[in-house]
């Protein structure tokens, strides 16, 4: 179909108009709730992860499905590392997500896809190591150094509670100074107390009062 | 309050023991990529694929259990790392005598048949897999990647790369007189 010019806007006329309704929206103080609660809805839909699963791979049976997807998570891809076969959009976790379901589709048990993709692949394609003496250090290192850390710092704070640093007594030349001392201040504290305690003049209250206001 | 100075040692140990790590990682040879294979020891998994030359029975388990020792190669015509191995195959096939069975992965056969007429085909037998099924079950990870059967239908080596010089020294043994003996 050719547009006819005249009904429909210049390329020029229609960029302004996009620009500045976007602009609208990007400025926080002027956007009205529906065109602000727009915009994240947009940027929520921009932002969401692509699904690896292509909706031709899922099973029609939705309890098997989410089983098969608990699976996949739990499944390495054998391509890349850090990546489940879930979230991997690699032809081989596509593959590998394929054969879950035939599996569990066969009947087999979680475990038992489990257990059949070791034996092609080993433990490289758990994304949980198991739980053996060679991945013991794995498994436990990190909260026995943090075990190890705590009872240092709990000792630590133990032996300072039991041993108190308790200040020297006084001397009795010191003694009597701070006598002194506490003697002077209370004798120059009474008449200050005295002058606080005397009503200000009535006409500084409101040049007070105004100067607040002025600085507020 | 005094304090334990030997706990000013505690980064500079935790150092040593990183350092130590890192360099144990770097001299060993140590792969953190390496997927390794389960494979090796077992059984060779089921053989089963269409021929990729027509008019010619499909690639079955009887070809894994001729007494003598085989390789498996799986390969694409699209895969350039295929293409840097396919002469050593070659050469292996032709001067060493050496049983290739070759399988075409996520190939269409059409393409995979030009790749070999293009190249030479130094295959004994070679099907092709284009949905990547079977190769689920060798434990395949992409192409190429090679496996070594031996007579008993063993699996003894299983290569996830391309097959080089440097791996002639571990496949030829094992391929001439490993008629069945372990690796």
């Amino acid at each position: 179909m050719i547009p006819s010019p005249s009904l429909s806007p210049s390329k020029g006329e229609r960029s302004t108009t996009k620009k500045r309704s976007l602009f609208f929206l990007l400025s926080p103080a002027r956007g009205r709730g529906w065109e602000r609660g727009l915009l994240a809805l947009l940027l929520a839909v921009v932002a969401l992860p692509a699904l690896a699963v292509e909706p031709a791979e899922m099973l029609p049976d939705p309890a098997l499905e989410a089983r098969a997807r608990t699976i996949s998570r739990e499944l390495r891809c054998v391509v890349c590392q850090n990546q489940s076969v879930d979230d991997s959009a690699a032809d081989v976790a596509h593959d590998i997500r394929r054969a879950v379901r035939e599996r569990l589709v066969a009947g087999d048990s979680d475990q038992q896809v489990l257990d059949w993709m070791v034996a092609r692949y080993g433990d490289y394609v758990l994304m949980k190591p198991p739980f053996e003496r060679g991945t013991l250090v794995l498994w436990l290192g990190a909260p026995l150094v943090l075990l190890v850390g705590a009872a240092g710092l709990a000792l630590a704070a133990r032996r300072r509670r039991s041993a108190p640093i308790a200040p020297a007594p006084l001397s009795d030349v010191e003694t009597a100074r701070l006598d002194l001392i506490l003697r002077d201040a209370a004798l120059r504290a009474a008449p200050q107390d005295e002058a606080l305690s005397k009503k200000p003049h009535p006409e500084e209250r409101p040049q007070d009062a105004s100067r607040r206001v002025g600085n507020g | 309050m005094k304090t334990n100075r030997l706990l000013f040692l505690l980064p500079l140990l935790m150092l040593a023991i990183l350092a130590g790590f890192f360099g144990w990682s770097l001299l060993a040879g140590r792969d953190p990529q390496s997927i390794g294979s389960p494979l090796v020891g077992r059984a060779a998994p089921h053989l089963a694929a269409p021929s990729l030359r027509e008019g010619q029975p499909p690639l079955d388990d009887a070809l894994l259990h001729t007494g003598k020792p085989v390789l498996v190669n799986f390969f694409a015509s699209w895969c350039a790392p295929c293409l840097a191995e396919h002469p050593l195959m070659s050469r292996l096939a032709q001067r060493e005598g050496v049983t290739i069975i070759g399988v075409a992965w996520k190939n269409k056969p059409d393409e995979a048949r030009a790749w070999l007429a293009r190249l030479g085909d130094p295959f004994k037998a070679v099907g092709y897999d284009l949905e990547g099924r079977m190769a689920l079950d060798w434990g395949l990870s992409g192409v190429p990647e090679t496996f070594l059967i031996d007579g008993q239908g063993i699996v003894r080596l299983h290569v996830r790369a391309p097959i080089g010089e440097q791996d002639l020294d571990r496949l030829l043994p094992l391929l001439k007189a490993g008629l069945g003996s372990g690796s």
